[in-house]
């Protein structure tokens, strides 16, 4: 798009005082019951091999849940009952451990489905009718298209496939992608050509032509997404899948030795004490977790409506330090709009007033529509009856427009065409004119000036809205270490008044397309990761030069194509949003990491001097929670490593709450939290659960 | 503790307060390439060298060729060394006609030294000619500390430069180094030690009448007379603490009285061990222009160091109550030091002796002046966590420092995610290749020392080796091998080393921790010098605040503490828990 294009979903006669852009939520329930049953029936399900090795901290936890089982059967015959008890107990709760783990999945994946299901209604199979070289329509099933086909869409029927209109205009229902309800303008040429699959013609005749082959567009990526069926490790996450990876080797090291270690000290350990340990140490309430959090981050982006093409595109969004914002749509209207009337000295303000809305009431611009709602609600002027009365249009000669009724001429436009108008008609022009026009001029606002008959009433105020909220949100984009930057095509007076407004860090005024890409260019390789907005082919280099682009759903392929995130709301305040995901992401495995590893310390002043108690009795002076006994604290420990899965699964899939902070102030609160939880939480619960559960039950 | 205990500890401190800045910002201006202090002295040296070697002083490499070069340079110097000793009985220089020695030892020798260890299974004084203390190890004591010096640069330079290639000169690193740094400040320090009567002459083994002997005018009685051997040991002294070696040319090492003859020598050799990995810090901090970052570095090293001295010294000064309980005091009087003194020599008492545990164990130089095995199980535990922790508080003469910061990377990696940031170190982005290297770093040592003390305890021919039973014999080979994989080299004590065994088995462990270690290190500073440096804003973490350095000494504290638990619980703590300490 240029620089200044307004999007199409921007209804018309905003009035100031309206929220940022209603957004359409997908969010479902956390814990909904038919969710919950089919990811107990798929922790099951999960168990299968081929599944397991996908995750390898939980694989190990696996093999040993096998081979434990295996010698507790052949050992069983010949132990006491209470060893049976005890060592029963433990692979029960190895076993535990692995379908927790796989129940984290299963609910990430199973509230992925539950939105997919929404989703897939609308990739019914439809009939297309393809449009032959020669003119002649044949019916064809939309699953056997091919690039390049072009199809007749009429009214009532289902788009058959991504595609682009290339003759025609019409109203389309996106609602089964976008969930807003009002129907869009798709038509052919310029920059809201795209269509997409399974939305609905309400209105006229379109030729489209399929730019996706079936199984492969926009719905079906968007449902393999969230099923996470096509999900694969981000850069990130395989970073941190070597690091715990690692741990856990050094463990299976730790581990095995140890029994070397023991043995010389007489305390030889059996081999079901020591796969606990091992799973004790591995950072299993991680590993448990990584792929859900994976997967309930790309949920999260789906919930606020933008569909990533990669799960990298995510994580890159959390990355972000510049945000380059076009002006128009992101972070004002977008049209100009009346703010105030500011009549002439010795003008009263309401006839000023009431010129203006005559003059504007058949003026259907948004401007002319600003102004009638303006005089109506500030002055409670009724809307004036237009009998007898003849219009006169606003032309690029005149360069005004207004209305003659009852004798008298009212006109309203740019200062010297009205001003010319008015001595042309007898009349002068005011001294006090100049005063009141021009600074509404050098703050960036148009000045509109009234007159009637020959004597001039005042000027509109009409000005560029900045969306309430948004100064709020660029100082939050500030706390975030994230510098924001407007692009307008704007003179630089306007601008620097716009950017002042809003908040934002810079500007780029009278900005070409070129001069964007120039200074994503400059951006980067001062070191910053930039996003940007667009939905206009001419926007296409940009978003693929930007580290995060995203484009709008309105835009063209080639926009979408281009960028690396699609907001289906076309709302491009989300971009801020988009970032914060991303960072969500990001806080939730490091808050889990740390968790999971400073959980160790306990476990171990837990295991170790259980393990060694026969020799070393004296070594229970570490255990300081004083438990009933060595076999009632190992076993609380691993019941304790298991259940802690289950506790966390919300926190994986809510994502850790992000607040606009600082790093310094953020990496605080979160070691204080989950590092210093983390040391301290296992000793309350392992203690709890030898209290309340392993005592009781008589382990010894 | 006496007045020279506490005299001997802030001593140490206040040197290395000073020497830190002086010499990191010295080092810094070595490493940057450019004009140094110094060039008209050392440049035609240089250049001379760059000649006969056919250097090109000013081409750089990439990490492979690095590695290569370094990998080739140690290799044949620790060939040469081997040959020394298979061939020393035949070379001049052995005035007191040693004979060759044998191959097993002359291997685990060659190895030790060429790996910056210096572990000792031989007494120097009755093996080494002194052309072989010169030649084959004293050579050594230099490049093996240059390499690690050169190294470090490496990687400070793979930190500061952007999307380039090379990491330096090997060749030119590690003459500057030699030339600049090692030769010039253990020539100054040679002539100090020889100043305070440790010996530098080619004498042969010389037999004198003890005062004992002297006192009771039996001077022909053979059990009063002693002999003393000869030797350059001056030299040898100060290059041996310099580049965090600790081969002593004696095998009593810093506690014979020739090699180390008093508190003042024994505060000065502790000071030289400790002042180039102290001071790389610093030069860090120069060269990344970021002193705060430097300060994160430092403070970590020197936080934990103190620790450690917190932990040791009060232990060994309050005494082993076993030795209460048999009825002798280690009360301190007037006549008396006191403390913990089995295995500690009168001049050093206690706490001078723990003192130099905890420095020779926290850099990586292994100098004993007393019987670690003597300690109390804490006490001794303490030289040997220190080991464990992977030899960066401070570490050996550059490996300390880029050790500590790959647990930096690793602190970076986990605080990163954390702030919700892609993980970025100095606006370098850490990924899943660089996290795989560090984590090769971090693994190899404990997998080194675990397996290889698992294998000791239960093979027989190794465990015979074994002097004491129960948790105290298990330290001794915990201790062994954490010693030889860490590239420390002190010795517990109590272990006979010198067997077939122990000889090829430590030698690997040297081996690996040396070159396993180095490989990921320096594809590491590959990774690193490749990558664009991103912008620092607000949202990016801190790395050079306190809480990060908490932050990292925690990582640090954690996965060691998490790796050796199960080690340290069947040993020292064991040991101290039921053995009534």
């Amino acid at each position: 798009m240029s620089v200044e294009a307004s999007t199409i979903s921007t209804p018309p006669a905003l009035r100031p005082d309206e929220h940022l852009p209603h957004r359409h939520e997908r969010s479902i329930k956390l814990f909904r019951r038919d969710i919950i049953v089919k990811a107990i029936a798929d922790s099951f399900v999960k168990l299968d091999p081929r599944v397991m090795l996908r995750k390898p901290i939980i694989f190990i936890v696996y093999v040993g849940s096998i081979w434990t089982t295996v010698l507790f059967l052949r050992d069983a015959w010949h132990s006491s009952a209470t060893y049976n008890i005890f060592s029963g107990l433990v692979v029960l709760f190895l076993w535990f451990t692995v379908l927790f783990a796989n129940f984290a999945d299963a609910m990430a994946e199973g509230r992925g489905k539950a939105q997919a299901a929404s989703l897939r209604k609308t990739r019914q199979e439809t009939v297309a009718h393809l449009l032959r070289p020669d003119g002649t329509l044949v019916d064809r099933p939309s699953t056997k298209l091919s690039i390049g086909d072009r199809c007749v869409v009429a009214v009532g029927e289902a788009i058959p496939g991504d595609g682009d209109v290339v003759e025609g205009m019409a109203l389309v229902d996106e609602s089964t992608i976008t969930g807003e309800s009002a129907p869009v303008i798709r038509e052919s040429g310029g920059d809201r050509s795209a269509v997409t699959g399974g939305t609905r013609v309400l209105s006229d005749r379109i030729v489209v032509q399929i730019t996706s082959a079936a199984g492969e567009t926009f719905l079906d990526r968007m449902i393999g997404l969230v099923e996470g069926a096509v999900r694969q490790k981000t850069p990130n996450e395989r970073a941190l899948t070597v690091v715990l990876a690692s741990l856990t080797l050094i463990f299976v090291i730790a581990v095995a030795t140890f029994q070397a270690f023991a043995t010389y000290s007489g305390a030889h350990q059996s081999i079901i004490v020591l796969v606990a340990l091992l799973v004790l140490l591995a950072p299993t309430t991680i590993g448990a977790l990584l792929s859900a959090i994976g997967i309930a981050g790309m949920d999260r982006m789906v919930q606020h409506n933008v569909l990533a093409t990669s799960g990298r595109a995510v994580e890159a969004a959390g990355d972000v330090t510049t945000l380059l914002l076009d002006k128009t749509g992101t972070i004002t209207y977008g049209n100009r709009m009346a703010t105030e009337f500011l009549p002439l000295p010795g003008v009263d303000e309401a006839r000023l007033a009431r010129a203006a809305l005559l003059s504007s009431v058949a003026d259907s611009t948004p401007e002319g529509r600003s102004i009638v709602a303006l005089a109506e609600r500030r002055y409670h002027l009724p809307t004036p009856t237009l009998d007898g009365a003849e219009l006169v249009e606003f032309t690029a000669q005149t360069r005004m427009s207004g209305i003659d009724r009852n004798g008298t001429s009212i006109r309203k436009g740019a200062s010297d065409a009205v001003s010319r108008w008015v001595t042309q008609r007898g009349g002068g022009v005011p001294q006090g004119l100049d005063d009141v026009v021009e600074p509404i001029a050098r703050s960036g606002g148009t000045p509109l000036v009234v007159a009637e008959g020959s004597e001039v009433l005042g000027v509109i105020h009409l000005k560029d809205t900045v969306k309430p909220g948004i100064a709020t949100r660029m100082a939050e984009m500030r706390k975030l270490g994230i510098r924001t930057v407007m692009i307008t095509g704007d003179n630089p007076l306007t601008a620097a008044a716009i950017a002042a407004e809003a908040g934002v860090d810079e500007y780029m005024a009278e900005a070409t397309p070129e001069d964007k890409m120039r200074r994503i260019r400059d951006e980067q390789a001062g070191g910053y990761l930039v996003a940007m907005t667009g939905d206009g082919t001419n926007d296409a280099p940009a978003l693929a030069l930007a580290d995060v682009g995203v484009a709008m759903n309105t835009g063209t392929q080639a926009a979408k194509e281009a960028g690396n995130l699609v907001d289906l709301d076309s709302d491009p305040t989300k971009l801020m949003d988009i970032v914060e995901v991303g960072k969500q992401l990001l806080v939730t495995r490091g808050a889990l990491t740390t968790f999971s590893i400073c959980n160790d310390v306990a476990k171990y002043f837990v295991a170790i001097p259980a393990m060694l108690n026969g020799v070393f009795p004296a070594l229970g002076v570490i255990d300081i929670l004083h438990l009933h006994n060595p076999h009632s604290a190992i076993l609380s420990a691993v019941i304790f490593n298991a259940i802690i899965i289950m506790f966390m699964i919300p926190l994986a899939l809510r994502g850790v709450k992000i607040k606009a902070m600082g790093a310094t102030a953020r990496l605080r609160q979160n070691l204080l939290i989950y590092g210093v939880g983390g040391l301290l939480t296992p000793f309350v619960l392992i203690k709890l659960i030898d209290l309340l559960v392993v005592g009781p039950l008589g382990v010894h | 503790m006496t007045v020279t205990d506490w005299l001997e500890v802030l001593s140490l401190l206040v040197l290395l307060a000073i020497s830190t800045p002086l010499l990191g910002n010295y080092m810094a201006r070595v490493y940057a390439n450019g004009p140094a202090p110094g060039d008209r002295v050392f440049l035609p040296v240089e250049n001379f060298v760059y000649r006969i070697c056919r250097i090109d002083p000013k081409s750089e490499q990439r990490w492979r060729t690095y590695l290569v070069s370094m990998l080739v340079w140690t290799l044949v110097g620790g060939l040469l060394t081997y040959l020394v000793l298979r061939v020393q009985g035949s070379l001049p220089g052995n005035p007191d006609h040693l004979p060759n020695v044998p191959e097993a030892l002359s291997f685990n020798t060659a190895i030790s030294f060429m790996t910056n260890t210096n572990w000792q299974n031989y007494a120097g004084e009755s093996t080494m000619s002194q052309l072989s203390q010169m030649l084959g190890l004293v050579w050594h004591q230099f490049i093996s500390a240059a390499v690690g010096m050169a190294l470090a640069a490496a990687f400070i330079r793979a930190l500061i430069r952007q999307r380039q290639n090379t990491l330096g000169n090997f060749w030119v690193d590690t003459i500057r180094s030699s030339t600049r740094i090692l030769l010039p400040i253990s020539f100054v320090f040679a002539i100090v030690f020889m100043s305070q009567g440790v010996i530098e002459n080619f004498n042969s083994t010389t037999s004198v009448t003890t005062v004992a002997a002297q006192a009771t005018h039996q001077t022909s009685n053979p059990a009063l007379q002693q002999q003393v051997p000869g030797g350059p040991v001056a030299g040898m002294a100060a290059i041996e603490a310099l580049g965090d070696n600790g081969g002593g040319y004696f095998n009593a090492n810093y506690a014979a009285p020739n090699e180390n003859p008093s508190p003042v020598t024994n505060v000065l050799l502790l000071w030289l061990m400790a002042m180039i990995p102290f001071g790389f810090g610093w030069t860090f901090g120069r060269m990344a222009r970021s002193m705060r970052q430097a300060g994160v570095v430092l403070g970590v090293m020197t936080a934990l160091f103190l620790v450690s001295l917190a932990f040791v010294v009060p232990l060994e000064a309050a005494g082993n109550p076993h030795i209460t309980t048999a009825g002798v005091s280690q009360a301190e009087t007037a006549a008396n030091v006191g403390g913990n003194l089995e295995g500690k020599d009168l001049r050093f008492g206690a706490a001078g002796s723990a003192l130099n545990a905890a420095t020779i164990t926290g850099t990586s130089t292994g100098g004993v002046n007393s019987a670690i095995e003597s300690y109390t199980p804490i006490g001794g535990a303490v030289p040997l966590f220190n080991m464990m922790l992977g030899e960066v508080i401070p570490g050996g003469t550059g490996t300390g420092l880029y050790g500590l910061l790959i647990f930096v990377l690793i602190a970076v990696f986990i605080a990163g995610l954390m702030v919700g940031r892609t993980p970025m170190y100095l606006g370098k982005q850490i990924l899943a290749s660089d996290m795989k290297l560090a984590a090769i770093y971090i693994l190899v040592l404990p997998a080194t020392v675990l397996v290889l003390a698992a294998i000791s305890i239960l093979v027989p021919a190794a465990s015979a080796s074994i002097s004491t039973s129960g948790p105290h014999g298990l330290t001794e080979v915990v201790y062994a091998y954490t010693s030889a994989a860490h590239n420390n080299g002190s010795a517990f004590g109590g272990l006979s080393g010198n067997t077939t065994w122990y000889n090829v088995t430590l030698a690997i462990a040297m081996w690996a921790g040396r070159v396993f270690e180095i490989i990921p290190a320096l594809a590491l500073a590959g990774s690193l010098v490749r990558k664009r440096t991103y912008a620092v804003t607000s949202g990016t973490l801190r790395t050079d605040t306190p809480l990060f350095a908490v932050m990292v000494a925690g990582v640090v504290l954690i996965l060691v503490g998490l790796t050796y638990f199960p080690a340290l619980a069947t040993g020292p703590l064991a040991e101290h828990f039921s053995g009534g300490f």
